[in-house]
Parts: structure tokens; C-alpha cells; sequence
């Protein structure tokens, strides 16, 4: 996120895209909700269901799934017609701009109610109420970015804040929400295939150079590695012999979920480290027990960038052990000694090698609701919103983006569009909350959820059990008819692993980000 | 009795809670009014979080497959395991044979070590987690 939760309350107009708030980030749903209702703010909400942050709105787009970049060019195609774009901002802070008017040009707005079932004057209100208001901030999530089109979706995302200027200043930016607790921190300490800590290139010589010598080695690699779709892919044909998962779930969370159990399968090893026996903890050859949350000490970044400690609670469940432990032992055991003492040492460490958290330090975070970084030292309080006076990268670059379609569109063998996701009573693939007594009650099973004329073509009704089949597998869902889907779509979640939705979902990924699009053609019928 | 102030371990927004311990047990959720994103309120997955912690089928043993079949081991066996497989692997395949998937629900510090583990001691950038799930 460019801005802080607390910047929330004075924001004028919210443009929420691909987010179920309420349902993911059920308080920041309520900050958007106490500023409409106690503030005026104004709500835009673009999805193509009527989730219900849409009964708080002023406006509800409901865009054909994965149309974004084509809605979003449409509002830019009016805000440059109408001379709402904020002209200096775009002369002192940004480039690249010309090429973005000679793409946006070509959107008129007949094109775009063509491509994105969204009329043209909704288009036109859209676009007025979000750049002619002073603070506006764009709202997205995974509606945005898990497509085939996902780095052009968010990048058409920055070009609409930065052509109205609305990003850099309080209350006003582009914030897209993370969905697991430390999903920002894992990325921010460069669990990923090209960066260390703090986004650090490990293909520039210089930043090597640091990591070898505070941890003492020569010869780290150069070359970018394999994200986890590749990695499983890798594993299928044989390239990838081992793989260490820890607190994971792929046979659940991935999507063509067959192939990824697979995959797995073909390992010479695989180790899970966790705290319950997983869907993929079932085919490991070893299973670690992990202690909870609750049973160690740590930092946690949340979506905002705030970094947060978390105390130990109550002492390892007997027989577990902390994560951190089991990967000093591990890595001792191969002959590259790790002799932490705690976390507090590990985070020392961090602070010395990775700049935005340099001033991140247990001492201040000890006293305090968390420092949100960039803190580049000990003095620093912490940056609550990004981008003020200039971007990360000086001058905001436009790039713009092309329209393409989903991967997969229905046809006449597939003809329903399935979409996935979450319920605000469960949490991804389950581990933790079907332990849950109470949340099992609300939401103990999963379900197809389906607009009722679809149903009365097909001649179901609530409750009766249909086939679903994609490309890749089929399950037996009961229906749920709900009146907040289009026709012609159908949704379920991906909660239940006696149900795994993924059996279906496809793992068509975007080029750049390589996150997959999930969202694939279904046919349904009655059994 | 005690209360904690810990990080909710479900979704981004950064809640914190007091974790009520009683005989070493997590037994309830008391929300943080203090608290700049919580401001004493919790959703209904953070107000139960402390159920799964102590639930009984939270695995307490390491276990090992060979076939088909699980069984109970130690902590001495299983690292030795984990780590003589892991060195054998990479000598016989290079380190680009390995694989390493961190989590978005784990700590910072462990998810840098585990990338440091990953990376200084195996020399593999095949290192990821669920940001793309």
C-alpha cells in the first residue's frame, strides 16, 4: 500500500477494484464503510459481483471478468477528453506520457462498454467522481492481480492514479491489500527468486558482494531462480528433485491442483514443515511439527508496511519446535552453521543489510505499534505513505497496456465462467480455521454459488448437487443461488480440500509476475 | 493467567490481540483499544484465533514416509534425513535441483533465514511463497 490504514478516515473517494473487502480485509472494509457513512466519502466499487461493499456505493461497475485493463483505459479515455488529468502533476513527476494518450485514445468509450459489459455513462461517472476529487485512492487485490493480464492490470492502475495525480500524498494513493498476515514481510525479505531483503537484486554484483560478506560465503548465485509455479512445473518433468515447504499448502492453494499433487509425487524429497498434517504434509517424505504463532517470538508485516512484534504467548507445544530453530539445525547439519540465540539476532542482521529496514530495530518496535518502512535509521519515525515529492524510482514511469482476454473464455462445451476465492468465515486452504468450531457453523462446506436464472436453466435449485467439469477435472458442488453473480458465472472457494476447486482452476500465468489466473470455463450439470 | 500482545495470524491488516493463556494453554482473544488498525475490534476469525492452537490434531512428532507408510521419528533422525538427502541431491543434480517454498504466514526473521539457508548454504535462488495465491 502507498498509504497507511489510518489515512483511510480522510480519503474522498475510494475506487475499490478486485476486492472483496469486506469479506478479505474485514478492517479495512469498515474504515471504507465508517468514511462513507460518517464522512461522504465516495465509494466506486468494480466487480462483477455485487459483493457487499457494493450496497455502500455510489457507483457499482460490474465489469466482465478480467476486462480491467480495458475499463480502466475507458475512464483514463474520458478523463483526457474532459481535461480532468492533473497537468502539472504529469509535467513534474512523471514520463512516458505520450505513449500512454496514443493507447488510451483507442478506448473510446462505445469500445469499452463493448468490451467490459459496463454502460457509458457509468463510465463517465466513474471517471468524474475519481479524478476530480482531491484524495482519491485505488483499493485492489487478487480481482487484480491473479490474470494472465495481472502486471497490466496494476500498472493501468498506476497510470490512472498518476494521470490524475492521486498518489503521493496522504489519503491519496494506490493500495493494493495483502492477503496473509506476512505476505508483505515474506516478500520484503526476499522469499522470492530474485531479490534478497529489501528488493535487492541478486543479479547486481554489488549487492552480492554485501550478502557474501555478512554471511560469509563467495560464490552466492547470479542467476534468478524459479517462482512456485515454475517450481512445480520443474518438479513434473523432473528438473527439481527436492523441495523444502514450509507453512505452505500448495496441493490446496495452487491452482490444476492434480498436477501440482503430481509434481509432488515425483520428488526424491520433500519435507513439510508445519503445524498440522496438510494436504501436502500427507505426501511428504518427512513432516517437521512446527510451533504456532503463539509460540515463539517475531516480526510481521502488515499491508500497510507497518512491522509489528508479535510476543510468544505460551511455550512450543511439546514435540514442536519454532521454525527459526528447525532452519538453524538444518542448515547447520548441511555445514553452513547458523547460531542464532533468537529472532532479536536475526532481526539485528536484517537491519544491517537491508536499507528500509535498517531503523527497524527491536528496541524501538518493543515499545511501540510497529515502524512502516522505508525507516532507513534509528531516528527515522517511519513513512506512512509512499511517493511524496518523488517515486521510488524518481520520475513515475507510464507504461501502457493492451486489452487481452482471459486465457481461457467460455465456449459451447465450457460455458460458465468459474471465478474463486475466499469467504470471510474461512481462511484460504482451511489449516487454521476449519479447527474453528464457530466458523465451521457458519460455513461448513463448499458450496457453487449461481445466479437463479442460471439455476432455471438448469433446472437445480439451492442445495441440489451438480457437476462442475473444466479442462483439468470436475467435482460435485452443491448449489447456492445468490442473487450477487451475473449470469453466466459461477463461484466457490477454495477452503474445503475435500472439495478442491483447484482440481479445476487453470494455471495460465501472467508473463512477467508469473502469478496464475485461476479463473477458467466450467460446464455444470445436474446430476 | 497471562495476556500477550501478539500479531493475528490471518489476513494483512496487521491486527493485534492479547492472547489469554490459562495453564500454559491459548484460551481466548481479548482485542487491543490501543491498537492503531484493531482499535478494539476484531473480525469473527481473529476473535477465535486461539482455538486451533491447542487443537488436537496439531502434529507434535516428525514424522517419516518411506512407500506408503508414515511413521513417528525423531528430531535427530529426521534433521539427519533432511540434510544427508539434501546434500546427496545437490551433489549428484547442482543446487538448481532444489527447491524451497517460505510462507507468508511465517515470521520475518524466519523467512530471512530461511532464504539466507537457501541461498548461502545450498547456492539456489529457487526460493518462493504464496504472494501469487
Amino acid at each position: 500500500m502507498t498509504n497507511s490504514i489510518q489515512e483511510f478516515e480522510d480519503a474522498e473517494v475510494f475506487f475499490v477494484i478486485g476486492s472483496n473487502t469486506t469479506e478479505q480485509h474485514p478492517m479495512i472494509a469498515s474504515r471504507i464503510i465508517q468514511a462513507v457513512r460518517q464522512k461522504a466519502a465516495k465509494l466506486i466499487v468494480a466487480d462483477p459481483r455485487e459483493i457487499k461493499l457494493a450496497k455502500f456505493a455510489a457507483l457499482h461497475l460490474r465489469h466482465k471478468m478480467g476486462s480491467d485493463v480495458a475499463l480502466l483505459n475507458g475512464l483514463m479515455h474520458i478523463i483526457l477528453e474532459e481535461g480532468w488529468e492533473a497537468k502539472e502533476f504529469i509535467k513534474d513527476r512523471t514520463e512516458n506520457y505520450e505513449p500512454l494518450k496514443a493507447v488510451v485514445a483507442t478506448y473510446t468509450p462505445d469500445r469499452v462498454a463493448e468490451i467490459t459489459g459496463v454502460d457509458k455513462d457509468s463510465l463517465r461517472k466513474a471517471s468524474e467522481i475519481y479524478a476530480k476529487a482531491k484524495r482519491s485512492m485505488i483499493i485492489y487485490a487478487m480481482g487484480i492481480t491473479q490474470h494472465v493480464a495481472g502486471t497490466d492490470n496494476v500498472k493501468s492502475c498506476a497510470n490512472l492514479a498518476m494521470l490524475t495525480g492521486h498518489v503521493g500524498y496522504p489519503s491519496t494513493g494506490v493500495n493494493p491489500l495483502r492477503g496473509q498476515n506476512n505476505v508483505q514481510g515474506a516478500c520484503d525479505m526476499g522469499a522470492l527468486p530474485n531479490v534478497y531483503s529489501g528488493y535487492q537484486s541478486v543479479t547486481d554484483p554489488k549487492i552480492r558482494e554485501v550478502f557474501e560478506k555478512e554471511w560469509g560465503v563467495n560464490d552466492l548465485n547470479d542467476k534468478a531462480g524459479l517462482t512456485l509455479t515454475e517450481m512445480i512445473d520443474a518438479a513434473e518433468r523432473g528438473d527439481i528433485k527436492a523441495l523444502y515447504v514450509m507453512g505452505e499448502n500448495p496441493v490446496v492453494s495452487d491452482p490444476d491442483a492434480r498436477h501440482v499433487s503430481r509434481a509432488l509425487r515425483k520428488l526424491d524429497l520433500l519435507v513439510v514443515q508445519d503445524i498440522f498434517l496438510t494436504e501436502t504434509a500427507r505426501l511428504a517424505h518427512v513432516v517437521l511439527p512446527a510451533a504456532s504463532f503463539a509460540e515463539k517470538m517475531g516480526t510481521f508485516t502488515n499491508t500497510e508496511r507497518r512491522v509489528q512484534l508479535s510476543r510468544q504467548a505460551i511455550a512450543p507445544l511439546g514435540g514442536t519446535l519454532p521454525d527459526w530453530k528447525i532452519i538453524c539445525e538444518i542448515s547447520s547439519r548441511v555445514g553452513y552453521p547458523m547460531n542464532y540465540d533468537s529472532p532479536i539476532e536475526i532481526l539485528d542482521e536484517i537491519n544491517r543489510v537491508t536499507p528500509s529496514y535498517a531503523g527497524i530495530t527491536y528496541s524501538r518496535l518493543k515499545g511501540s505499534w510497529g515502524l512502516s518502512w522505508p525507516c532507513p535509521n534509528e531516528d527515522h519515525p517511519g513513512t506512512l505513505f509512499l511517493h511524496k515529492d518523488q517515486f521510488a524510482r524518481g520520475l513515475g514511469a507510464f507504461d501502457a497496456r493492451e486489452y487481452i482476454p482471459p486465457a481461457e473464455v467460455p465456449d459451447e462445451e465450457y460455458p460458465f465462467t468459474l471465478i474463486t476465492g475466499r469467504v470471510g468465515f474461512q481462511f484460504h486452504t482451511g489449516t487454521m480455521t476449519r479447527k474453528i468450531s464457530i466458523l465451521e457453523r457458519e460455513a461448513p462446506k463448499a458450496v457453487l454459488e449461481m445466479n437463479s436464472k442460471d439455476a432455471r436453466r438448469l433446472r437445480v435449485t439451492d442445495g441440489s448437487i451438480v457437476t462442475v467439469e473444466s479442462r483439468r477435472g470436475e467435482l460435485h458442488l452443491p448449489v447456492q443461488i445468490k442473487q450477487d453473480i451475473p449470469e453466466s458465472m459461477v463461484f466457490s472457494t477454495f477452503h474445503y480440500s475435500e472439495k478442491n476447486i483447484n482440481e479445476l482452476t487453470i494455471c495460465a500465468i501472467d508473463p512477467v509476475a508469473k502469478i496464475p489466473e485461476f479463473s477458467c470455463a466450467v460446464s455444470i450439470r445436474r446430476i | 493467567m497471562s495476556q500477550t500482545l501478539v500479531v493475528c495470524p490471518f489476513c494483512g491488516c496487521g491486527c493485534n490481540f492479547y492472547l489469554d493463556e490459562k495453564e500454559g494453554r491459548a484460551v481466548g482473544v481479548i482485542p487491543s483499544r490501543g491498537h492503531p488498525v484493531s482499535q478494539g475490534s476484531l473480525c469473527v476469525k481473529g476473535w477465535r484465533a486461539h482455538e486451533f492452537i491447542n487443537h488436537p490434531e496439531r502434529i507434535t512428532s516428525p514424522m517419516i514416509r518411506y512407500g506408503g507408510i508414515a511413521r513417528d521419528a525423531t528430531w535427530g533422525e529426521s534433521f539427519d534425513l533432511v540434510a544427508n538427502k539434501l546434500i546427496s541431491i545437490k551433489k549428484e543434480y547442482g543446487s538448481g535441483a532444489l527447491a524451497f517454498l517460505s510462507s507468508a504466514k511465517l515470521t520475518n526473521e524466519e523467512n530471512y533465514i530461511f532464504m539466507k539457508m537457501a541461498r548461502a548454504a545450498f547456492k539456489t535462488n529457487n526460493i518462493d511463497h504464496c504472494a501469487r495465491l
